[in-house]
């Protein structure tokens, strides 16, 4: 005791009190990369003041495959399939974009029925992808339930996924012209079953367990408030931006394909939180369904692919016999199909947000330049304008209301 | 009726209204597939991008590409995507530069430009003027070189493994078990200018067009059978006598593979 004592003497001072304190430092942390609510493989360097958190740098690229790159050598439909693999939660959203690029640069025209069925498709694709990002946001704040009822939903649409393609996730289904092959009539009977009956009954419960939870609202209410102005600053889109209040919706604002057929609401925040990003997509949901209801209901019959020969390969059958389609088989199987010379952007909605394709043509058969906007990369860039001031444990909920996908990000 | 893809119409006369707001920021202004770029003068960019965004009324930055053109003096283009939520239209904006020369960065216009630029940077090495925080982003830490340069291969020159004996990851040369293989896609009947085997007295053929095919894949030496080392080795000890190949008939493919002028 005397040795304290006698160590505090040098210690006090009684003309400046802050003689002797201790100097406390910001503490930095490392979120991820492999932290299970990082929803990937996100690194997050955080500099926290207590629990506070005073800058929020993320580093990304730890799943940079090279995307871009591999494409510029493979030939237009070589590089559909790692479209698939950008976004590996919503496959055939990213397609989308592909699929209307070429075509654009092509300006070829796509029977009615295909650009049903890709509507449709795009669309349950958007149900798939909220089920998944509803039920991670949901847990990430705590709750455990509502995930694995709403991953239900997701296994059906992947069932869906496989009866129309063969595969679950990287389907590869839209082609430019048109898309893969037609969908036998049993699966849109049961897809319109499903509308009516599995999928309202197991989303509107497993929503009446979160929407109005105390706890749910407390995590997520006044999170990560960003106005009109810096929406539209920090390049957002999606839910992130209709989350912002401002009513931009790329199927309405400039419609491709169908969906200026299509009836719709675009539901927009209000209070500009985490919850009113949550509460966006959960009303796309229901909005999606509508809009498969009514795709099933006007599709046509008709062709499903363009019948351009010179883009869209002729079917198996009609090769065997044909000497022309052997010829056209062969042709686009093995050199494909030239595109001619110049650029478009050709952004559409996938269902984290804008999602766009900026596809450089120097008339050959391979893609000069495809640069991919992903949707991930402006709304992640904003982590530190977002969670400055806010908790640590703000950090899953403000991701989660994000929807970020690494595959997509990183490329 | 043609594509379906996103509609997008041009306002009466929008070309000549940011023309009128560009002034003497413009170059040249293209209107293909329905899309208007616009190329302006490099040091003016971010003026030019302030009258857009306050005049135009394109508020958000959508994307900036990078594009390598290593035929033109300029070899990169940055083209910058804007979109205006209010009048529903979108634009694109050029410059060009080449390694040395910046280009004036735009983040103090639109925050989200920090990314934007800094992949640009990462993947073909535009510096961007007035950026406070140009680090690489989808590289990994420690790369060297700017991946989406067409001069760089698409292996690329290293490969990293986790190393037992060291206990951590290593970091080695590329080792391509199979060499690149360049198909040539251009039809006999389109053009292509070929010097066919036995042909090689006949009239000079045309000077090739810029995109002139490759050397196609071939095994010109016994020792060069793809079948691994062992197999290398023993074929050459057996063909020691052979008449040498003329040096002519080096193979495209394995010369990408070298590190030669690394950026």
């Amino acid at each position: 005791m005397s040795d304290y004592l006698e160590k505090m003497d040098h210690v006090i001072n009684a003309d400046d009190p802050s003689y002797g304190d201790t100097q406390i430092q910001n503490y930095t942390i490392n979120f991820g990369p492999q932290h299970p609510a990082a929803h990937g493989v996100l690194r997050l360097v955080m500099e926290l003041d207590g629990e506070i958190v005073e800058r929020c740098d993320p580093h990304v690229g730890l799943l940079h495959r090279g995307t871009e790159k591999l494409i510029e050598y493979k030939t237009y439909m070589q590089a559909l399939p790692y479209f698939d693999r950008l976004d590996y939660c919503s496959p055939l959203g990213m397609e989308h974009s592909y699929v209307l690029a070429v075509e654009k640069l092509l300006n070829l025209e796509v029977p009615l029925r295909a650009q049903y069925l890709r509507v449709f498709f795009a669309e349950l694709t958007r149900i798939c992808n909220h089920m998944l990002n509803l039920g991670s946001h949901i847990m990430d704040v705590g709750a455990m339930t509502p995930n694995l009822w709403l991953f239900e939903i997701r296994e059906d649409c992947l069932n869906f996924f496989e009866r129309a393609s063969g595969a679950r996730m990287h389907s590869a289904y839209f082609r430019p012209g048109g898309v893969h092959q037609d969908v036998p009539l049993k699966l849109l009977t049961d897809i319109a079953d499903w509308l009516d009956t599995r999928l309202p009954r197991l989303f509107e419960d497993a929503m009446s367990l979160v929407v109005d939870n105390r706890i749910f609202k407390q995590r997520n209410v006044d999170i990560a408030v960003v106005s009109k102005e810096d929406a539209l600053k920090w390049g957002f889109s999606g839910p992130m931006i209709r989350g912002s209040g401002i009513a931009w919706d790329i199927r309405k604002a400039q419609p491709y394909d169908v969906y200026d057929r299509m009836e719709f609401d675009v539901p927009v925040g209000t209070q500009f939180d985490c919850y009113d990003r949550f509460m966006v997509r959960v009303e796309e949901v229901r909005q999606s369904a509508r809009i498969m209801k009514q795709c099933l209901n006007e599709m046509p019959e008709g062709p499903i692919a363009s019948f351009d020969r010179k883009v869209s390969p002729p079917k198996r059958g009609e090769m065997k016999r044909s000497m022309e389609s052997l010829i056209h088989h062969f042709k686009l199987y093995t050199e494909g199909f030239h595109v001619p010379a110049g650029e478009v952007y050709v952004a559409t909605e996938s269902p984290k947000g804008e999602f766009g394709v900026y596809l450089v043509s120097d008339g050959s058969n391979k893609p000069y330049r495809c640069k991919i906007r992903p949707t991930a990369f402006s709304h992640l860039q904003a982590m530190d304008f977002l969670m400055k001031g806010h908790m640590l444990a703000d950090t899953t909920a403000v991701l989660g209301a994000m929807d970020i996908v690494f595959g997509e990000c990183d490329r | 009726m043609g594509h379906s893809a996103p509609k997008i119409a041009n306002p009466e006369g929008i070309a000549e209204e940011i023309g009128a707001l560009l002034g003497s920021m413009l170059i040249e202004t293209v209107d293909h597939a329905d899309e208007l770029s616009f190329t302006v003068v490099r040091e003016d960019l971010a003026n030019a991008m302030v009258a857009l965004r306050d005049m135009g009324h394109y508020q958000q930055l959508m994307e900036v590409a990078g594009v390598d053109y290593p035929e033109r003096p300029e070899r990169f283009e940055v083209a910058y995507h804007l979109l205006s939520v209010t009048r529903n239209h979108r634009i694109r904006v050029k410059v060009t530069t080449d390694e040395d020369t910046p280009v004036p960065t735009v983040t103090h216009l639109w925050p989200v430009a920090g990314w934007l630029e800094r992949e640009v940077f990462d993947m073909y090495g535009v510096l961007f003027d007035g950026n406070t925080d140009l680090r690489r982003i989808l590289t990994d830490y420690g790369f060297k070189g700017h991946p989406q340069r067409k001069d760089f291969p698409l292996t690329g020159y290293v490969e990293l493994r986790y190393s037992e004996e060291d206990k951590r990851v290593v970091y080695e040369p590329v080792k391509l078990a199979q060499d690149f293989r360049s198909f040539d896609f251009m039809s006999p009947w389109e053009g292509a200018q070929y010097v066919l085997p036995g042909d090689e007295k006949a009239a000079a053929p045309a000077p090739a067009p810029a995109a002139a095919p490759t050397t196609p894949k071939a095994t010109e030496k016994k020792g060069e059978s793809g079948a691994g080392e062992p197999t290398d080795s023993k074929a050459k000890e057996k063909s020691e006598d052979a008449p040498a190949k003329p040096a002519a008939a080096t193979d495209e493919g394995k010369g990408a593979a070298k590190p030669e002028g690394k950026a």
